[in-house]
């Protein structure tokens, strides 16, 4: 007996169209109510497989609940109401139904017991967020969804491709466990690792998010990557593969970081780096890893929403977001900057923030696996993030130096939504029980001992020191008005190469044709039948001339028979030889068709 | 600078009384949380992670590292004018 009436994700979907004919108030509640509503549904519904449809020989399973689907489900839900919350006052209907859509979409893809419907909701989430970053409605924002919009039917074309080759092989359309081997399984893989932003393949995320709307953005920092983090903890768990991918993307954003200026690019590349962590806890494999990565994408949703909540609130206010252009704002938004501070205490994972207490799972897994040089990188990429995002974006914004602009504080709702989730932020770090029995395997582990918390705490404030010492030194880089080039040069710039390698050689393909075609060709056809047997006597005299080998001759005869043709004087035999020919062929027509 | 009348009056961000008496602070948490190691019982995984200071150390030349690279290796490689991709 199921006690909830729909799969999970299907509420928020449907819910969607609501909320495009409502206004004013009835819609703010709409929003409101329908991510408790539909988090109600999905807490109702007992472990085991639900809502099963057949299809073709095969069984879509709409709602597969165990422990690993329902964390990101509670989570899921959790942010969904925060980015509504956060979202409240945008009258936009494109904005409200893409932000509602994506959420029930990913929850859809998290509960999806079958890659066909996994498919049918990855795609889903590919069209909403698109809508997410074009409602900005600039040129840029237009031109980075459209680029969004390219890599992601491209990354599903391989995971299309993958899926139909694996329940080619298998028989089955099931969705568990694959592990790396046939050629399938790599396409899934690789279609699942664009999604988690791997190295090189991540371009399309600092593309897109920093262009996205202010609220839009709140819902892209939540959804996409992290679905990609629950397929792989799902069908890829021990890949030593993603080890390293993760120990790669751990490290390299953090030096775009640093010289970013726009500061929602700089939580971009931190997004990818805190992705890193989950990877390497995937790409481990054991109980504690996973545990690590599942606790801390919980925890990371959280405090990577406050920041980007945060620099939407000061780019909402000030119309700014590069670090050159805003600063020294803590006096006019002092209650976003607050909240900012807390984000970036959770993201550096300060002891007693929540950060702290799911990114020391994989820290410790990592050990515990004796894997050095990972452990390195981490530790390495652990100081990096204190750099741009627990320093960089509050300092930078709030701080630094003073911009000159006097705005309002951010409007209640947004500060509401910004509240709500510091809270949950520092309720995690200080008491995470909780959220350490949602996780997927039963745990114990102890995030505040002595050694943890001392040399965390040592790592983060030593590395702070160096940062206040190099800015009173004054050989601290500073901010630049400029942009920095990452993978996507290749697909821009190569991309607009490509465009005039076409356009040079299609193009002019197209002009010959034009020009021999439709000009040449017609004009030669046209004079050839204005006098046709004029024309058929000058190419048979033509051919001939060489063979006769008297061309006054050939000249004379030549005018001669022009003069007959312009005059219509033949020779009588020629007129009842066309007259015959025209009755035979007649005749033919007739009687045999 | 002649201020303008519109303009906002402005104050130094942070007094520079406030910034001694923040960065004081800041020191003596530095160096209590070294101290604090000597007796702190702590359970380790790798030899290195009891070094005295090894976290301390790691910490600050993982940051001055970090910045340095990126300003003078990644900057040069990878900065382009804001209008770089309109063109």
């Amino acid at each position: 007996m199921i006690a909830s009436a729909v799969p999970p994700g299907l509420i928020l979907i449907l819910g969607a169209l609501p909320a495009v004919l409502l206004r004013g108030r009835l819609r703010q509640a709409w929003m409101l109510a329908l991510p408790a509503l539909s988090l109600l549904n999905m807490l109702a519904l007992p472990e085991g497989n639900h809502f099963l449809v057949p299809f073709f020989r095969q069984e879509l399973v709409l709602a597969r609940v165990d422990r690993l689907s329902v964390v990101f489900g509670i989570i899921f839900h959790i942010i969904a109401f925060i980015a509504n919350l956060y979202a409240l006052k945008v009258e936009d209907r494109f904005q409200n139904a893409a932000g509602l859509v994506y959420a029930g979409a990913a929850i859809g893809a998290v509960f999806a017991g079958d890659l066909f419907t996994l498919f049918v909701f990855w795609e889903m989430m590919t069209l909403s967020a698109t809508f997410l970053i074009m409602a900005r409605r600039t040129e840029k924002s237009m031109a980075a969804g459209f680029r969004y919009f390219m890599v992601h039917v491209v990354s599903g074309l391989c995971l299309l491709g993958g899926i139909l080759l694996q329940v080619k092989s298998t028989g089955t359309v099931a969705f568990g466990y694959i592990g790396l081997g046939d050629l399938s399984s790599w396409l899934i893989f690789v279609g699942f690792g664009v999604n988690s932003a791997w190295p090189l393949l991540h371009f399309w995320l600092p593309d897109a998010y920093p262009e996205s709307t202010v609220t839009g953005a709140v819902f892209l920092s939540a959804f996409t990557t992290k679905t990609a983090v629950y397929v792989l903890a799902r069908a890829y768990p021990g890949t030593e593969a993603l080890i390293w991918i993760g120990a790669a993307m751990t490290v390299f954003p953090i030096f775009f970081a640093v010289i970013e200026n726009n500061l929602r690019r700089v939580l971009s590349y931190s997004l990818i780096n805190q992705v890193g962590f989950m990877m390497v806890g995937i790409g481990i494999g054991t109980e504690l890893s996973l545990n690590g990565t599942v606790s801390h994408a919980f925890s990371h949703i959280l405090y990577k929403a406050l920041l980007f909540m945060s620099m939407g609130a000061v780019l909402h206010q000030t119309g700014k977001i590069n670090a050159t252009d805003v600063g020294g704002l803590y006096r006019s938004m002092p209650w976003t900057t607050a909240f900012c501070i807390v984000g970036a205490a959770s993201i550096s994972a300060f002891p007693l923030f929540s950060g702290f207490v799911s990114k020391s799972m994989v820290m410790e897994a990592a050990a515990l696996g004796d894997l050095r040089l990972v452990w390195f990188l981490m530790l390495f990429a652990s100081a990096g993030v204190l750099h741009h995002a627990g320093i960089k974006i509050p300092f930078c914004a709030f701080f630094s130096h003073d911009s000159g602009i006097r705005c309002k504080e951010a409007p209640p709702n947004m500060l509401a939504a910004m509240g709500l989730t510091a809270a949950l932020c520092v309720g995690i770090g200080v008491y995470p029980q909780p959220l350490y029995s949602l996780l997927p395997y039963p745990t114990d582990f102890q995030p505040y001992t002595a050694g943890h918390v001392i040399s965390q705490a040592q790592l983060l404030l030593f590395a702070a020191l160096a940062f206040a010492l190099m800015l009173l030194s004054g050989t601290h880089p500073p901010e630049i008005r400029a942009i920095n080039l990452d993978v996507d040069v290749l697909t821009r710039k190569g991309g607009r190469a490509f465009y005039r390698l076409a356009d040079r050689s299609l193009n002019a393909l197209n002009a010959w044709a034009d020009e021999v075609v439709s000009h040449r060709l017609t004009r030669r056809l046209a004079l050839f039948f204005q006098r046709p047997e004029c024309s058929l006597q000058r190419l048979a005299f033509r051919a001939l001339a060489p063979l006769v080998g008297n061309p006054a001759w050939m000249r004379e005869q030549l005018c001669l028979a022009e003069a007959r043709c312009e005059h219509g004087a033949h020779p009588v035999g020629v007129g009842v030889l066309r007259a015959v020919v025209l009755l035979a062929v007649l005749t033919i027509l007739v009687l045999f068709w | 600078m002649k201020q303008n009348a519109v303009e906002p009056k402005r104050e130094p961000l942070i007094r520079p009384r406030t910034l001694k008496v923040l960065m004081a602070g800041f020191a003596a948490v530095l160096g209590a949380l070294l101290l604090v190691e000597g007796w702190a019982h702590r359970h380790v995984i790798f030899p290195w992670e009891e070094w005295y200071g090894f976290y301390a150390a790691f910490g600050f030349v993982a940051y001055v590292m970090l910045v340095f690279v990126a300003q003078y290796v990644l900057r040069p490689i990878v900065m382009r004018d804001e209008g770089y991709y309109d063109r």
